[in-house]
C-alpha cells in the first residue's frame, strides 16, 4: 500500500492555477518597466478567466482528491456541486474586483505586482475553501484567503484610515482564528479526527464525559466563523475596514470574502457538527436576527453628505444582508434536507455578490464615495444612474430587481419551511427597514443635479465593469431559474 | 376568437406597457418627435396606454360571457422551477372587470396628462413609471400563481412612489414614505402566508389550490397563513384600522396618482381577498369573516365622521383628503360583503369595487381641476365658489360624482353597496346571524352619513350666494370632457345596467366559494 496520496490536478486545477499566476505576475513585475505595469492587471484577469475556465470539465462531476490511503472514501478535497458554485462565484467576483482594481492601481499609485500577488493569493484561498473536507485545509484556505486581505486593505501607504482599518481588521480576524483553533482543537479532542466525515460520525457517540468538550469546541468553531462572517456582535471591523480599503478591495471583501466566510460556516455545520444541530441551529438564528438588525439599523442612520456615507452604507448594509445570508444555515439546523436549505444561501449570495459589486463598481466609477455627490447622477450619466437605481432595487428586494426580490423570497422559504416563523418576521420586517435606505440612495439619483456639481468622467474599464454587473443582473432577473436552481437541489 | 390569440391578448395587455416604458426612455425616432420632446413623450404614454386598452376590449369581446366561471385565455409556462414559480396568466369573471378598468383608467390618466402636463420634474418618466405602474396593475389581475401576485403586487410600489414623491404636492415626501413603507411591510407579511400555503399545500398555483379548495392545509396553517396574508391585503384595500397612509398618500398625489391609487390600486387588496382567501382557505376565512365584517363596518363610520369632520365650516378640510376618508368607507362596504361569504355579498362587492373605481377616479379628476383652476382644495376656500354660477358645467359634473358616490338608486354606487348590506341581511352558514344584522344596521347608518357629507360638500363648493362680479372660473375643457365621460356614461350604464356586470361575476363567484368547482 502506497503511503502517498494520489492527487487529481484536474480537480484542484482551479486554485492551482489561481496561485501559479499571483506568483508569475510578482516575478513579471520585476522585469516590467513602469510604463507598462497595467499590463499585470490584465494579466491578472487572464489568469482569473484560465481558473474560472478550469472548472469546466468538472461539471457535473463529483471528485474527490488526497484521500487516506487506507480509508480511500475519507478525502480532504472534494470537487462536487457546491464547491463549483462557490468557486464560480470566487472567480467570478474576482475578475469583476480585477477590472475595478486595473484603473485604481494606476491612479492611486499602488503597487502594482504586490497589489496583484496579494489578490490572486487571497483568491486562491477562497476558491480552495469550499472544496475543503477536513479542519487543516480549511483553515490554510481560510488564512490563506485573509492573509493577503489584510496587506490589501493596508496597501495604500501614509494612509493613516488605510492603516488603521487593516491594522483593525487585521486583530479582529487573528481572534477569530484563535478563538475557531481552540474549538477545532476541542473538537478533535473529542472526535479523534480532522476530517468532517469523521468528525460527523465521532460527535454522534462522543464518550458522555466529553460531550462538554465537543459542545464547547462547537461553539467556540462558530464564533470563529460568526467574526469572519461580520455577524453581530463581531461586525465592527466591517465599516471601518471597508472605508479604509481601497474601494475595490471593499467590494472584494464585501462578495467573495463574505462568500469564504458563509462557505466555511456551512461546511462545518452541515458535514462536522450535523449531531450538534441542536445546538447550532438557534445559535445561528439568533445571530441572523441580530446581524440583520443591527446592519439595517446602523445603515439607516448613514447620513448622505457624511465623508464616505455610500461606502459606509454598503458596509452596514452588507451586515445586513449576512444576516439574511445565514437565515438558510439556520433553518438548516431544522430542516430534514439541510443541504437542500443552505442552496438558498449559495443562490443568494451569488445574487448579492453580482449586485453589490455593480454598486460598488458605480462608486468606484462616479470617484465619490459620498451618497450626496451623486445626486442627479442620471442627468449627467443616465445608463450609470440606472444602473446603480437596478442594482439598489435588487438589494432591496423589489421589482424590477427580480432576482433580488425571487432571492429573498427563496431565503424566506427555507425559514418557514423549518418553522422559523419568528426569524421570517423579523426578515419580513428588516427588508422594509431596508428598502428605505435603498430607495433613499435611488432616490437621489434622479434629482435635480446640485448647482456646482462638476462633471465627472468616467474611466472606461469601470463603465465596463458595471456594465457586466448589470447585464449579469438583468439576465438574472429573467431568467432566475439560473442561480435559483441552486436552492433546490443538493449539492453537497 | 381561438384561445391561442386570447393567450397573446392577455400577455401582450401585461408586456406592452413595460416595453412602452422602456421605450419611452429612449429618445423619440425621427417622425416621431413631435413639437417637443416632452410631447412627443406624452403623446407615446397615450399611444401604449391606447393599444392597451383596445386589447382589453379585444379580450373583453374574446372572452366567452357564457362561460365566466372558467378561466381563459389560460397560459402556464414555467418559469423558476426551484421555487414553484410558473407564468400562469388568465382571466375569469371576477378579474375581467377589474382588468378592463385598469386599462382604461390609465388611458384616461395618460390622455389627461397630455393635455394638462404634470408639474414636476421630466415628463419622460413621468411617462415610464406610469406604464411600469399600469403593468404591475394588470398583472396583478391577470395572473394564476401566488409569487407572481406577489413580484405584480410590488411593481406597483416604486413607481408609485416616485410618482408621489416627484411629481406631488405639499408633504409629498412624507406621504411617498408613509406609502411604500406601509404596503410594503404590509405586502412582506403577506409572502410569508404565501410561503406557508405554498409550501405546505405543495404549489403556488392559484387554480390548483382553489381546487384544493384548503383540503391539504391543516386548520392551524390555514389561520395563520390568512392571517398573514389578511394583513397585507389589508393594508392595501386599505382596511380601518390600518389606513393612515391613505388619506396623506392621496392628498399628497399628483391628480393621475390619485385618480389610480383610488382606482386600482385599493382593488388589488379586495381582489386579493376574492380570489386567493376565500378559495385557499375556506375554514380560516370563515373564522375571520366576522372580524373583517367588524372591521369593515367600523371603517364605514369612521371614514364618514372623518368626512364629516372635514367637511364642516372652518375645519380647513381639504377636499382630497376627504375623498380620501370617503374610499376608507366605501372599500369598509366592499369588505362587508366579502365577509359575508354569500354569492350575494360577494358580487355586492365585486361591483362596488369597479363602481368606486369609476366614482371615485372621477371625483378625483374633478377636483385636480379645480386645483388648476383656483390653485387651493382647502374646502373653506373652494366654499366662496358657487361653482354653478361660475363654471356650471364643472359643478354639475361634481354633483353627479358626489350623488354617484352617495349611492343614488339609478347609478353604479347604489349596487355594489346594497347587495353587499343585503349578503349581511343573511350570511353563509355557519355565520352569526344576529352579528351580520348589527354590522348590515350599521352599515345602513353609514350610508346616511355619507349622504350627509357628500351634499354638505355639494351645497358648499356648487352653490352660494350670488355675486355678479366674481370672474368666471374656465368651464370644462375639451379634453378634460374626453377623459371624464367614459366614466360618467359607465357610471349611469352600471346603475341602470348592473346585470351586464353582475353576470360575469356571479358564475366565478359561485365557483370560488364551491371550491374551484
Amino acid at each position: 500500500m502506497s503511503l502517498v496520496q494520489s492527487v487529481d490536478w484536474v480537480a484542484i486545477a482551479a486554485p492551482v492555477i489561481a496561485a501559479l499566476a499571483g506568483l508569475a505576475l510578482l516575478v513579471a513585475d520585476l522585469f516590467l518597466p513602469p510604463e507598462r505595469k497595467h499590463l499585470l492587471g490584465w494579466g491578472a484577469i487572464a489568469g482569473l478567466t484560465a481558473a474560472a475556465l478550469s472548472l469546466l470539465p468538472l461539471v457535473g462531476d463529483h471528485r474527490a482528491t488526497f484521500c487516506l490511503t487506507d480509508t480511500p472514501d475519507v478525502c480532504s478535497y472534494r470537487a462536487d456541486g457546491f464547491t463549483l458554485v462557490v468557486q464560480l462565484l470566487v472567480f467570478g467576483g474576482a475578475v469583476l474586483t480585477a477590472l475595478l482594481s486595473v484603473h485604481d492601481v494606476k491612479e492611486t499609485g499602488l503597487p502594482a505586482g504586490e497589489f496583484w500577488f496579494l489578490l490572486l493569493s487571497s483568491v486562491a484561498g477562497a476558491a480552495l475553501l469550499p472544496a475543503a473536507r477536513d479542519f487543516a485545509t480549511l483553515i490554510i484556505a481560510l488564512e490563506t484567503a485573509s492573509l493577503p486581505a489584510f496587506a490589501l486593505v493596508g496597501l495604500r501607504r501614509g494612509d493613516r484610515l488605510s492603516a488603521e482599518a487593516a491594522l483593525k481588521f487585521f486583530l479582529s480576524s487573528v481572534v477569530a482564528t484563535a478563538v475557531m483553533l481552540l474549538g477545532v482543537s476541542f473538537v478533535y479532542a473529542a472526535s479523534g479526527s480532522l476530517h468532517f466525515d469523521v468528525i460527523a460520525d465521532g460527535l454522534a457517540k462522543t464518550d458522555p464525559r466529553l460531550e462538554t468538550l465537543a459542545t464547547v469546541g462547537v461553539a467556540l468553531t462558530l464564533v470563529g466563523f460568526a467574526f469572519k462572517t461580520a455577524a453581530v456582535p463581531f461586525h465592527f471591523w466591517v465599516p471601518d475596514t471597508y472605508v479604509g480599503a481601497p474601494v475595490p478591495i471593499a467590494a472584494f471583501l464585501s462578495a467573495v470574502g463574505k462568500a469564504v466566510g458563509f462557505t466555511g460556516l456551512i461546511l462545518v455545520t452541515l458535514l462536522a457538527f450535523p449531531a450538534y444541530h441542536d445546538v447550532w441551529g438557534p445559535v445561528v438564528a439568533v445571530l441572523a436576527a441580530l446581524t440583520m438588525t443591527a446592519g439595517n439599523v446602523a445603515a439607516v442612520r448613514q447620513r448622505a453628505d457624511a465623508p464616505h456615507s455610500a461606502v459606509r452604507l454598503l458596509a452596514w448594509s452588507s451586515v445586513a444582508q449576512a444576516g439574511y445570508l445565514l437565515v438558510p444555515i439556520a433553518a438548516a439546523g431544522w430542516s430534514d434536507d439541510p443541504s437542500r436549505a443552505v442552496g438558498s444561501t449559495l443562490a443568494y449570495a451569488l445574487m448579492y455578490a453580482v449586485v453589490n459589486l455593480g454598486a460598488f463598481a458605480v462608486v468606484a466609477a462616479t470617484g465619490s464615495r459620498r451618497i450626496a455627490d451623486q445626486r442627479g447622477l442620471y442627468a449627467a450619466h443616465p445608463l450609470t444612474a440606472l444602473a446603480l437605481a437596478f442594482f439598489l432595487v435588487n438589494l432591496a428586494g423589489l421589482p424590477p430587481g427580480v432576482i433580488g426580490l425571487f432571492g429573498k423570497v427563496a431565503v424566506l422559504g427555507t425559514a418557514v419551511d423549518a418553522g422559523l416563523g419568528w426569524l421570517a418576521v423579523v426578515m419580513a420586517l428588516n427588508v422594509v427597514v431596508g428598502l428605505y435606505y435603498y430607495l433613499r440612495w435611488t432616490a437621489q439619483l434622479f434629482r435635480e443635479p446640485a448647482k456646482d456639481a462638476a462633471k465627472v468622467r468616467m474611466p472606461r474599464v469601470l463603465g465596463a465593469a458595471t456594465a457586466v454587473a448589470a447585464v449579469v443582473a438583468l439576465a438574472l432577473s429573467g431568467a432566475p431559474q439560473l442561480i435559483l436552481k441552486f436552492a433546490d437541489q443538493a449539492l453537497l | 376568437m381561438n384561445d391561442t390569440a386570447m393567450q397573446l391578448v392577455l400577455a401582450a395587455i401585461v408586456v406592452v406597457p413595460l416595453l412602452g416604458s422602456v421605450a419611452a426612455l429612449l429618445p423619440a425616432p425621427p417622425g416621431l418627435r413631435g413639437k417637443s420632446p416632452e410631447q412627443a413623450v406624452l403623446r407615446h404614454g397615450v399611444t401604449v396606454t391606447g393599444v392597451v386598452f383596445v386589447l382589453s376590449l379585444v379580450l373583453a369581446a374574446g372572452f366567452d360571457h357564457d362561460h365566466p366561471a372558467t378561466v381563459q385565455a389560460d397560459t402556464d409556462i414555467s418559469w423558476i422551477p426551484a421555487l414553484g414559480i410558473r407564468l400562469h396568466l388568465g382571466i375569469d369573471g371576477v378579474s375581467l372587470p377589474l382588468l378592463v378598468l385598469t386599462a382604461l383608467l390609465t388611458f384616461l390618466c395618460a390622455i389627461y396628462s397630455y393635455f394638462n402636463k404634470p408639474e414636476g420634474p421630466s415628463a419622460t418618466a413621468f411617462v415610464a413609471l406610469l406604464l411600469v405602474l399600469e403593468s404591475g396593475m394588470l398583472a396583478t389581475f391577470a395572473v394564476l400563481n401566488l409569487l407572481l401576485f406577489f413580484l405584480a403586487f410590488e411593481m406597483v410600489l416604486i413607481p408609485m412612489y416616485f410618482l408621489i414623491a416627484r411629481w406631488g404636492g405639499q408633504q409629498r415626501t412624507k406621504a411617498a414614505w408613509k406609502f411604500i413603507l406601509y404596503t410594503l411591510l404590509g405586502s412582506v407579511i403577506m409572502l410569508l402566508g404565501f410561503l406557508l400555503i405554498g409550501i405546505k399545500g405543495g404549489t403556488f398555483d392559484m387554480v390548483a389550490l382553489a381546487t384544493d379548495n384548503g383540503s391539504n392545509l391543516s386548520r392551524s396553517v390555514q389561520l395563520i397563513a390568512v392571517l398573514a396574508i389578511g394583513l397585507g391585503l389589508a393594508v392595501k384595500t386599505p382596511m380601518w384600522p390600518l389606513h393612515s397612509w391613505l388619506p396623506d398618500a392621496h392628498t399628497a398625489a399628483p391628480t393621475v396618482g390619485s385618480v389610480l391609487l383610488a382606482g386600482v390600486l385599493l382593488k388589488m387588496g379586495t381582489y386579493g381577498f376574492v380570489r386567493l382567501v376565500l378559495p385557499v382557505a375556506p375554514d380560516a376565512a370563515h373564522t375571520y369573516a366576522p372580524y373583517l365584517a367588524a372591521f369593515g363596518v367600523v371603517g364605514i363610520i369612521y371614514g364618514s365622521l372623518a368626512c364629516l369632520a372635514l367637511a364642516r365650516t372652518g375645519a380647513k378640510g381639504d377636499l382630497k383628503r376627504l375623498i380620501a376618508y370617503s374610499s376608507v368607507g366605501h372599500m369598509g362596504f366592499v369588505l362587508l360583503g366579502i365577509a359575508t361569504l354569500t354569492p350575494t355579498g360577494l358580487n355586492g362587492a365585486l361591483f362596488a369595487n369597479i363602481a368606486h373605481g369609476l366614482i371615485t377616479g372621477l371625483l378625483f379628476f374633478l377636483v385636480g381641476a379645480l386645483k388648476d383652476r383656483t390653485g387651493t382644495t382647502d374646502l373653506d376656500q373652494l366654499a366662496r365658489g358657487a361653482l354653478y354660477g361660475k363654471a356650471p358645467r364643472l359643478g354639475g359634473l361634481l354633483a353627479f360624482g358626489a350623488v354617484a358616490s352617495l349611492g343614488l338608486p339609478g347609478l353604479a354606487g347604489f349596487w355594489g353597496e346594497m347587495l353587499a348590506m343585503f349578503g349581511a341581511f343573511d350570511p353563509a352558514d355557519g355565520l352569526s346571524r344576529p352579528a351580520f344584522l348589527a354590522f348590515m344596521a350599521v352599515a345602513g347608518f353609514g350610508t346616511l352619513l355619507t349622504a350627509a357629507y357628500l351634499l354638505v360638500v355639494v351645497r358648499r363648493v356648487c352653490m352660494g350666494p350670488h355675486s355678479g362680479e366674481v370672474p368666471k372660473l374656465p368651464d370644462v375643457r375639451g379634453y378634460e370632457f374626453a377623459a371624464w365621460t367614459p366614466l360618467v356614461v359607465l357610471t349611469v350604464l352600471g346603475g341602470l345596467w348592473p346585470a351586464a356586470l353582475i353576470g360575469l361575476t356571479d358564475p366565478a363567484v359561485q365557483k370560488l366559494l364551491a371550491g374551484g368547482r
